[in-house]
C-alpha cells in the first residue's frame, strides 16, 4: 500500500510547541540505542533480527527504526510486564528459549536457519508458531502459540510502534505536550496534524447514508 | 548524585516533591520510626486519599508507597514506552482460563498509585449495588448505605473538580457537576449519535481532567496521553490533589517505601517492616491500613502469617485474596469515512449507563456502560495484532488508526472465591514471595460480553461505522480480595474498613469491594476512604479506637 501520509513527519515538530525537553530527549535517546552486546548468541540475535524483518517490516521510505534495539534492551534487563503466563519463564529467558525453538523449528522443516529462509519459509515457520503447530522438541517446555500471543508479537509490536517513522506512517499527531490539541471533532484537523492523501477507497458509509 | 526517582528517594529532609513546579520542594513533617497513630501502606486512591482525611482530622500519618514521587511538569514525556515507568511491572504470575494483564493494564507503582495513569472516568454506583443480593438478587449485599456514599462521592467530586453533565441522566437526582463538561471529540460524538439513533440516553462523561483551571493546576489541552499520565496537571490525581493536603496537614509521605510485612502480635499490629534505601527497617505504629490494591494488599496480608494467624492477617474468615474482580473491558472496532482522530483529548469523553440501570431484557446478573475509547499507537498496534495480523498486512491495517473508531465496555464481573490471589514459591527482587493471580471468566460474564458485544455493534452500525470487528479478550481494573460485610464469617473488613480480626489493622482500597458494579471504580475508592477518615475520627472520639 502507497504511504497515505507522505508529507508528514512526527519529527519535523520536534522543535515546536508539540514536543517538551523530557520528550526529545527520550526520542533522542530511542533513536540512538544501539543494540545491545553479549546479550544473545550470534544465531539468536541473527533468528530475531529475521523474525522482525517479517513480522515489523519497516514502512518503505521511512527512516530505519531501533525497535530491535528495543527489544533487545529489554532482554538485556529482563524487564517483566507485570503479568507473567505461569508456564513461561521470565522475559529473557523466555526470548533465548524461543528464539532457540524457532530456529530448530527451521533446521527440522528446511534444513537450513531460520536466518537464512527465504519470505515465504520464514512466513510458513511463524505462521506454524502463532497456530501451535510446531514439531521441534524444544517446543515440549515452551507452548510455541504462548510464546507468540504473550511474548513475541507484543514485544515486537510494542517496540515497533514506539518509533517516529511509525507514527508517522499512521498519521498519529505524536507528542503533545506542551501543546494539545483545538479542533476535536471528525474531519477537524489542527494546523499541526497530518494530512491524509486519499489515494485508496475509504470504508465506512457516507455521513447520508446511516441508518 | 543520583537523581533518578525510582533509585533514589525523593521525599527526605523535611520535604517532598512539589509537584507544582519543576525541581520544586513544600516542606514535609517527618516522624522517624517512632510510633505514629497511623502507617498507611500505598498512596494511591484508597491509601492516598485516607492519609489526607486522617492528617486533616489530626492524626500522626505515615504513608508509604513503593513508587517514585513524580513531578509530572519534569518527569512525564509524551510517549507510552518512556511512561512504562508509571506501572507495576514486576513479577507476578498469572493463571486460569483467563488469565489477566496487569502491568499498564490496572497497576500502578508510583506515588499516587494508578490514579496517576487512569483515565479519570469518575461514576457513581447505581445505588441498588450496594444492596445487590437483596435488591437484586445476585453477588453480595455491602455494608453500606447508598446515600451515605452519595454524600462521600459529592466530597470527592468537588475536591477533584469533576467536569461533567448539568444534568445527569441516569439514578437519583444528584446535583450539577462542580465544572462544565468537555467538548466531545469526534468518537464521543459517533457514540452519542449512535444512543439517539438506538433510543437510549447518553451523557458526557464526568472525568477528572479539568474543564477550567483550578489552583496551580491548568485546564486540560487535548494531549490524549491520559493513560501515560498527564504532563500538564490537568489531570486531578491523588498525587495532585489529596497528597498535597495531606503533606499539608502534617502527613509524612515515604516513596519508594517497599512494606514487606505486618508485625502483629497479641491481636495488635504494632508496625511494618518495609524496604528502602537498600535496607529493611521498622516503621512503629498504633494503626497500619493497608491500601495496596486487590493483589498487594492480600500479598502483604497472606506474607504477614505468624503462628498467633497461620493464614495470614485478617484472615479468619479464609477470604483473603479470594473474589478478585476485574471488570469487562470488550470493545467492538471499525471504520468510518470520517477522519476520527482518537488520539485527540481525552478517551471516554462520553458514555451510556442505559444497560447499568436497565435490567429487563438481560440473560445475565450485572450492568454494564459503555464508552468512545482513544488507544494510543503501541496499545492500539497490539489490539489490532490480535486480529492475526502482523508484518505487511499490521503496517497496512495501521494506515487507518485515523479512521477507526469504537466502543468499549465497562461491565460488571460476579465474585467467584475461584478466582484469587494466592503466594508462588517464587521470590521479587526485594525477597518477597510473587503474587499468583488465578482468574476465569463464568458463564454470567460469558452471557453480558455477547449482549454487550451485539448491541455495542448495532451502536456503531447504526452511524455508518463498517467493517466491524470485536475485541473479546481485556478486562479493567482490579476489586475484591478483601471484600467488607456485616458478617465476620463472611468478609474480612467491616462497614468502616476495620478488620474483624485485628482492630488496630485495616483495608482501604479496591480490596473492599464485595461486587464490582459496572462503572471504573476509582471515585467509589475515594469515597470509601472519605468516609472511613471520617469514621475513625469518630471512633476516635468515642474512645472506639
Amino acid at each position: 500500500m502507497t504511504d497515505p501520509f507522505p508529507t508528514y513527519d512526527v519529527l519535523a515538530k520536534r522543535n515546536t510547541p508539540s514536543w517538551d525537553d523530557q520528550t526529545r530527549e527520550v526520542v533522542d535517546r530511542r533513536l540512538a540505542l544501539p543494540i545491545a552486546e553479549g546479550v544473545l548468541s550470534d544465531t539468536q540475535l541473527a533468528t530475531l533480527r529475521a523474525i522482525a524483518a517479517r513480522m515489523c517490516p519497516d514502512p518503505p521510505e521511512r527512516p530505519a527504526t531501533t525497535a530491535l534495539a528495543m527489544v533487545m534492551h529489554k532482554i538485556a534487563k529482563d524487564q517483566g510486564d507485570g503479568h507473567r503466563l505461569d508456564c513461561l519463564p521470565r522475559t529473557a529467558e523466555c526470548w533465548r528459549r524461543g528464539l532457540d525453538a524457532i530456529d530448530a523449528e527451521a533446521r527440522l522443516r528446511t534444513s537450513c536457519g531460520f536466518a537464512q529462509l527465504d519470505a515465504d519459509r520464514a512466513d510458513e515457520i511463524l505462521r506454524a508458531v502463532e497456530s501451535g503447530e510446531v514439531r521441534a522438541d524444544l517446543w515440549q517446555h515452551l507452548p510455541s502459540e504462548l510464546f507468540w500471543k504473550w511474548r513475541l508479537l507484543p514485544d515486537l509490536v510494542s517496540a515497533h510502534w514506539s518509533q517516529p517513522s511509525l507514527w508517522s506512517a499512521m498519521g498519529f499527531g505524536g507528542p503533545a505536550s506542551p501543546r494539545g490539541y483545538v479542533r476535536l471533532g471528525e474531519n477537524r484537523r489542527d494546523p499541526w496534524e497530518a494530512i491524509e492523501e486519499r489515494q485508496r477507497p475509504l470504508r465506512g458509509l457516507p455521513r447520508h447514508h446511516e441508518r | 548524585m543520583n537523581d533518578n526517582p525510582r533509585e533514589q528517594p525523593r521525599a527526605l529532609d523535611g520535604r517532598a516533591p512539589d509537584v507544582f513546579t519543576r525541581g520544586g520542594w513544600v516542606p514535609m513533617r517527618e516522624y522517624g520510626e517512632d510510633e505514629v497513630d497511623f502507617v498507611i501502606v500505598g498512596t494511591g486512591a484508597g491509601g492516598g486519599t485516607l492519609a489526607c482525611k486522617l492528617a486533616e482530622a489530626g492524626f500522626s500519618v505515615v504513608a508509604m508507597d513503593a513508587g517514585a514521587y513524580w513531578r509530572p511538569l519534569e518527569d512525564f514525556a509524551s510517549d507510552e514506552h518512556e511512561q512504562g515507568k508509571l506501572y507495576w511491572t514486576d513479577d507476578r504470575i498469572v493463571t486460569g482460563d483467563n488469565p489477566l494483564h496487569l502491568g499498564a493494564n490496572n497497576s500502578g507503582k508510583a506515588v499516587g498509585g494508578s490514579t496517576v495513569h487512569y483515565m479519570m472516568v469518575s461514576l457513581r454506583f447505581r445505588p441498588e449495588w450496594f444492596k445487590s443480593r437483596s435488591k437484586l438478587g445476585y453477588g453480595v449485599d455491602w455494608p453500606l448505605d447508598w446515600r451515605e456514599m452519595w454524600r462521600y462521592y459529592r466530597e470527592v467530586e468537588q475536591t477533584l473538580s469533576i467536569s461533567g453533565p448539568v444534568r445527569y441522566p441516569w439514578g437519583p437526582k444528584r446535583p450539577r457537576y462542580p465544572y462544565r463538561a468537555h467538548p466531545l471529540n469526534a468518537p464521543a460524538r459517533y457514540l452519542a449519535r449512535g444512543a439517539e439513533k438506538l433510543d437510549i440516553a447518553w451523557a458526557e462523561t464526568p472525568i477528572a481532567t479539568l474543564s477550567a483551571p483550578r489552583g496551580k493546576a491548568p485546564p486540560c489541552v487535548y494531549r490524549g496521553f491520559c493513560a501515560t499520565g498527564c504532563s500538564t496537571n490537568a489531570k486531578q490525581s491523588v498525587l495532585n490533589t489529596w497528597l498535597p493536603r495531606a503533606l499539608a496537614a502534617g502527613a509524612e509521605i515515604r516513596d519508594l517505601a517497599m512494606v514487606g510485612r505486618i508485625e502483629a502480635k497479641k491481636g495488635r499490629v504494632t508496625g511494618v517492616h518495609y524496604h528502602r534505601g537498600d535496607e529493611w527497617r521498622f516503621q512503629k505504629a498504633r494503626n497500619v491500613v493497608v491500601a495496596g490494591y486487590a493483589i498487594e494488599t492480600p500479598r502483604l496480608l497472606l506474607n504477614s502469617a505468624t503462628s498467633e494467624f497461620p493464614d495470614g492477617l485478617a484472615n479468619s474468615s479464609g477470604l483473603v485474596g479470594r473474589n478478585l474482580m476485574v471488570h469487562l473491558n470488550q470493545s467492538v472496532y471499525g471504520y468510518s469515512q470520517d477522519e476520527i482522530r482518537s488520539y485527540k483529548a481525552p478517551p471516554s469523553l462520553s458514555l451510556t449507563e442505559h444497560w447499568n440501570y436497565e435490567d429487563a431484557g438481560k440473560d445475565y446478573h450485572g450492568g454494564w456502560c459503555y464508552m468512545a475509547p482513544g488507544p494510543l499507537p503501541a496499545d492500539w498496534a497490539r489490539t489490532v495484532s490480535g486480529k492475526s495480523l502482523w508484518g505487511r498486512e499490521l503496517l497496512d491495517e495501521m494506515t487507518r488508526y485515523n479512521h477507526s473508531v469504537g466502543l468499549k465496555m465497562v461491565g460488571e464481573v460476579l465474585p467467584d472465591e475461584r478466582n484469587r490471589i494466592t503466594l508462588a514459591d517464587e521470590t521479587d527482587q526485594y525477597g518477597l514471595p510473587v503474587p499468583r493471580i488465578t482468574f476465569s471468566f463464568g458463564d454470567n460474564e460469558h452471557a453480558m460480553i455477547d449482549h454487550a458485544l451485539d448491541f455495542m455493534d448495532r451502536a456503531l452500525d447504526v452511524v455508518g461505522v463498517a467493517q466491524r470487528w470485536r475485541n473479546e479478550s481485556e478486562t479493567a481494573h482490579l476489586m475484591g480480595t478483601a471484600r467488607m460485610g456485616s458478617d465476620r464469617a463472611t468478609s474480612v473488613v467491616d462497614a468502616d474498613c476495620r478488620s474483624w480480626d485485628i482492630p488496630s489493622l485495616w483495608i482501604c482500597d479496591g480490596s473492599v469491594f464485595p461486587t464490582s458494579g459496572g462503572v471504573n471504580p476509582s471515585l467509589t475508592i475515594q469515597a470509601i476512604a472519605c468516609r472511613t477518615g471520617d469514621r475513625i475520627a469518630e471512633l476516635a472520639r468515642n474512645g472506639e479506637l
